[in-house]
C-alpha cells in the first residue's frame, strides 16, 4: 500500500517541499501522544514492522521502536550480529526471507550508501531508511527540521549552518536537501578535508572558519566528529578540532544574536561542542530527540497509507484512520 | 578449406586508404584479392555483403577472460566466442587470472585454450610483476616466447616508479608495450565512483581524476627516461588526454586506449546505485567524455579497447560499494562506437576501423589490421545501419553485466572471419571454427 509519500522513504532528495511539509504537519498531532499517560493509538494495529539494523544504533532504533509501538504495530528487531547476516547471507536474501514472513514495513540501517534503495527496489514492503552509509538519514533530517520549525515557524529565508564532518555525514545530506526545499538558507562549516570536494555544487554557503559561521547563522546543527576519521588522517587531532572548530560559549557570546543549537547525537562533549553550549539555554538537543518519535510516527503512518487529515482522528484513540484506508 | 568470396560490400581498409564497394577473395587463410571485377572461384563459398562494410578484423587489446580461476564467469572459449559475435577477430587477455599469468607455462595454457576455442584469436598479456604484486619482474622473455604480446599488471597500477622504469627498459629487448592501469592508489583508496557532485550526493567515496592523471604523467616521463613503449589502458579523463598529447608532441613513445563506456556514459549513470555502471576507472563527467571523443577523432587516443570484464550476477547484485568493478563490452563495443561517435559525426567509418583494427595491430605488433593481399584473412563484416536492442541474456559471453542492456543501438557485426574461416555469422548460432565441442558451453552460458 502506498500513500502520498510513495512506497518508501529513502531520502529527502526525492521528496518535494510539499511532501516534507506534509510529514511535519502530520507529526504535530503525534507529538501529543507521547505526552499522555497511555502512549498508544491503534493506527497501525495489525501491521508488522521489522527494524533491520546492520549497524549499531541506540537512539534511532529505540526512537523507531517507540514510534512503532505507540502506533500499535507489531515489531521485530533484527541486528547484524546473531542473525543469518553474520553467516554470510546477502542483504537481498535477508530481506526476501523477512518478506516471506509477510511483513508490512522494513526500517533499515546499513553501512553501505544505497542499501535502503537496494532493498526497496527488491521487496514489496515499505522501506524506511534509518541511515545508509554516508548517503542519507531522512528521519533525522526531518526531526531536525521539525525542531527548527517549532522555534522559527516558517523556515523560508532562515539561516542554518551545519558544522563538522559533512563529507561522511548522512545527517548533513538529509538536512541540506530538506532545508533547501523548504526555502531556508543553508551553510556548511568545517575543515575542507571533511567537506566534499564538490560542495560548491550543493547550493550552500561555505564557511572555512566557525567564527564567520556563527556571525551569519541563526541556528547551528553541530555534527558528531567520528573518531575513526582521525586515524584515516582527515584531521590531526580532536584537541585541535575543538580549538579551531568547536562550538564554545565564548564563540557564541561574540555573536550578535542568540543562536539555536542542534546536535543529532551522540555528542562528544568537549570536541565538537562544549558542555555549557550543549546544556545551555539555546540548546534544543533534547527537543530533537522528543520530536524524533513524532516524526517517525508520522512517516510510518503516512507510508502505511494513513490520510494526513485523519492523523488527528488517529490520535483521538479510534482506529478510524486505519479503517478508512482499508 | 574452401575459398571465401565476400561479394559487394563496402571495403574499408585505412591501411591502404581504401573505401569503396568491391569484392574480397579469401583463400588458404589469407586475402587473395580485393576490388572490383574479381571472379569467384567455382568452389568458393559466397557471402553476400551488399549494404555491409567489410573491414580488417577488429582487435581488442584489453579484455578479461577470467580463465584460469573464474571459469564460472567466463572462459577463454566463451570469451573468444563473445569476441567473434562482437566482430573482433582477435583479443588480448589480461593476466589478472588466478593464478596470475606471470610465467611461460601460464601463457602457454591460454594459447592452447584459445586454439581449442576456435573462435577469435586470443593473445595473452603477461604480468609485469610476479603475482602482480609489484615487486619482482616476471620473465618477459619466456612469456613472449610462449606467445605473450605485451605485459601489464592491469587491475592494479604499478605503484613503484622504479619497477615501472625497469619494466619499460627491460621490455625494449622484446619490443613489447608495457601497459599500465593508471591509478594512484592512496588517492583512490576506498573509492567506488568518480569524485564529484554525484559521489557527494550519493554518499559514495570518490576517485578523483587526478588519481589517474598523476600516474599518466609519471608513466609518460618514465617512457621518456627509459625509451620504452608505455601503453596507457582505459583512459577516462580530459586531463589524461592533455597529458598524452603533451607526451606525443615531444616524441615520447606513449600510446593510449579508451573504452566505449568512457566515450558514451557519465557518472550520472551511477545514480540509483547502478552496479552495472561501476567500473575502474569510473565513469566521469560529460566534459571528460567529450575530450575523449575528440581525442579519438584527432588520434591522441590510438585505440578503442573494451576492458571486457565479466562478473557473476550475484556479485553485482549487491550494495554498490561492495560490488566488483567492470562491465562486459565485447558484444556492444561496435554498436556503442557507431551510435555515439559515428552517428554523432565525431568520426567516420574509416576512423572507426583505424582505431579498432589498424592501430591496435600496429601498437601491439600483431598480425592483421589490413586487407592487403597476403594478409591473414581476419575480417569483420558489419552492418553499420542495423538498429538493435541490447539483450544481455543473448550474449555469447557468460557475463551479463552491462549498462547498455535494453538500450537501442546502431551497428552490429554480421560476419566475423578468422584465418579464412567464418567464426560468427549473425542469425546463426555461435560456433567454433571447426564446430563441435562448443555447443554445450554456449548452452550453459545462456542458462
Amino acid at each position: 500500500m502506498t500513500g502520498t509519500l510513495g512506497k518508501d522513504l529513502l531520502g529527502l532528495e526525492s521528496l518535494t517541499g510539499e511532501q516534507i511539509r506534509l510529514i511535519l504537519d502530520t507529526a504535530e498531532p503525534f507529538k501529543e501522544i507521547s505526552e499522555r499517560a497511555i502512549k498508544k493509538v491503534p493506527a497501525l494495529r495489525g501491521s508488522t514492522i521489522v527494524n533491520l539494523f546492520f549497524e549499531n544504533s541506540t537512539r534511532t532504533r529505540i526512537s523507531f521502536e517507540f514510534a512503532e509501538k505507540r502506533l500499535s504495530a507489531d515489531t521485530v528487531n533484527v541486528s547484524a550480529t546473531g542473525s543469518s547476516v553474520s553467516k554470510g547471507e546477502t542483504l537481498v536474501d535477508t530481506a526476501r526471507n523477512l518478506e516471506a514472513m509477510r511483513i508490512d514495513m522494513v526500517v533499515i540501517r546499513h553501512s553501505a550508501s544505497g542499501a535502503a534503495k537496494f532493498l526497496a527496489d527488491r521487496i514489496q514492503s515499505n522501506v524506511i531508511n534509518a541511515g545508509d552509509g554516508t548517503h542519507e538519514h531522512p528521519t533525522q533530517g526531518l526531526l531536525d527540521i521539525l525542531t527548527l520549525r517549532d522555534r522559527f515557524g516558517d523556515l523560508k529565508g532562515r539561516r542554518i549552518c551545519i558544522c563538522g564532518d559533512i563529507l561522511h555525514s548522512r545527517v548533513a545530506r538529509s538536512n541540506i536537501w530538506g532545508l533547501t526545499k523548504l526555502g531556508a538558507e543553508v551553510a556548511v562549516c568545517g575543515p575542507r578535508s571533511l567537506l566534499p570536494n564538490a560542495i560548491d555544487e550543493f547550493g550552500v554557503k561555505i564557511f572555512d572558519r566557525v567564527e564567520a559561521a556563527i556571525e551569519w547563522a541563526e541556528a547551528l546543527n553541530v555534527l558528531r566528529l567520528q573518531f575513526e576519521r582521525m586515524t584515516a588522517g582527515y584531521i590531526p587531532s580532536a584537541r585541535e578540532y575543538n580549538r579551531v572548530f568547536g562550538i564554545s560559549r565564548e564563540r557564541l557570546d561574540r555573536a550578535k544574536r542568540d543562536i539555536l543549537i542542534l546536535h543529532p547525537g551522540p555528542m562528544n562533549r568537549g570536541v565538537e561542542i562544549d558542555s555549557d553550549v550543549a546544556d545551555g539555554p539555546h540548546s534544543v538537543i533534547l527537543d530533537q530527540v522528543t520530536n524524533g518519535v513524532a516524526v517517525r510516527m508520522a512517516v510510518l503512518y503516512l507510508l502505511a497509507g494513513g490520510k494526513p487529515e485523519l492523523a488527528e482522528a488517529a490520535k483521538g484513540g479510534s482506529s478510524r484512520g486505519r479503517e478508512e484506508r482499508e | 578449406m574452401k575459398p571465401l568470396f565476400l561479394r559487394g560490400g563496402t571495403l574499408i581498409d585505412p591501411s591502404r586508404r581504401l573505401n569503396a564497394v568491391g569484392d574480397l577473395l579469401v583463400a588458404d587463410g589469407v586475402i587473395a584479392a580485393s576490388g572490383r571485377g574479381i571472379n569467384a572461384p567455382d568452389d568458393a563459398e559466397v557471402i553476400d555483403c551488399g549494404g555491409l562494410i567489410v573491414s580488417p578484423g577488429f582487435i581488442d587489446v584489453h579484455c578479461h577472460l577470467r580463465e584460469p580461476g573464474r571459469e564460472d564467469v567466463e572462459t577463454i572459449a566463451t570469451g573468444a566466442k563473445a569476441a567473434a559475435a562482437g566482430g573482433f577477430t582477435a583479443v588480448c587477455a589480461m593476466p589478472n587470472t588466478d593464478p596470475v599469468t606471470d610465467n611461460q607455462a601460464a601463457v602457454g595454457f591460454i594459447v592452447r585454450q584459445a586454439q581449442r576455442a576456435q573462435a577469435a584469436r586470443v593473445y595473452p598479456i603477461g604480468a609485469i610483476s610476479l603475482g602482480q604484486e609489484g615487486k619482482v619482474l616476471a620473465e618477459f622473455g619466456e612469456m613472449v616466447g610462449a606467445g605473450a604480446v605485451a605485459v601489464s599488471d592491469d587491475g592494479k597500477p604499478v605503484v613503484s616508479a622504479q619497477l615501472m622504469r625497469t619494466a619499460l627498459e627491460y621490455a625494449r629487448t622484446f619490443r613489447i608495450p608495457v601497459i599500465d592501469h593508471c591509478e594512484e592508489p592512496t588517492l583512490s583508496a576506498g573509492g567506488s565512483m568518480n569524485e564529484g557532485i554525484v559521489s557527494a550526493q550519493l554518499g559514495l567515496k570518490g576517485i578523483p581524476a587526478e588519481a589517474e592523471e598523476i600516474m599518466v604523467i609519471r608513466d609518460i616521463l618514465l617512457a621518456r627516461l627509459s625509451g620504452g613503449h608505455v601503453h596507457l589502458a582505459h583512459m577516462s579523463t580530459k586531463g589524461s588526454v592533455e597529458l598524452i598529447r603533451w607526451g606525443k608532441d615531444r616524441g615520447i613513445n606513449v600510446t593510449a586506449e579508451v573504452c566505449p563506456h568512457h566515450l558514451s556514459l557519465t557518472q550520472e549513470r551511477v545514480r540509483g546505485y547502478e552496479t552495472n555502471a561501476k567500473m575502474n576507472p569510473p565513469l566521469r563527467t560529460e566534459k571528460d567524455c567529450e575530450a575523449l571523443r575528440q581525442a579519438v577523432k584527432d588520434g591522441t587516443i590510438d585505440v578503442i579497447a573494451t576492458d571486457h570484464a565479466p562478473h557473476h550476477y550475484d556479485e553485482k547484485e549487491r550494495e554498490f560499494a561492495d560490488a566488483p568493478n567492470g562491465i562486459v563490452g565485447l558484444e556492444t563495443a561496435l554498436a556503442v562506437i557507431v551510435t555515439n561517435l559515428v552517428e554523432k559525426g565525431y568520426i567516420g567509418f574509416p576512423d572507426l576501423v583505424e582505431r579498432m583494427s589498424c592501430t591496435p595491430a600496429r601498437v601491439f605488433n600483431l598480425p592483421g589490421g589490413s586487407l592487403k593481399r597476403g594478409a591473414p584473412a581476419d575480417i569483420t563484416v558489419f552492418d553499420a545501419k542495423a538498429r538493435w536492442t541490447v539483450d544481455a541474456s543473448q550474449f555469447a559471453s557468460k557475463g551479463r553485466n552491462t549498462p547498455y542492456n535494453g538500450m537501442t543501438l546502431v551497428g552490429r557485426a554480421a560476419c566475423t572471419i578468422v584465418a579464412g574461416s567464418v567464426v560468427y555469422r549473425s542469425g546463426m548460432p555461435v560456433r567454433g571454427r571447426e564446430g563441435g565441442g562448443t555447443r554445450r558451453q554456449t548452452k550453459r552460458a545462456k542458462g
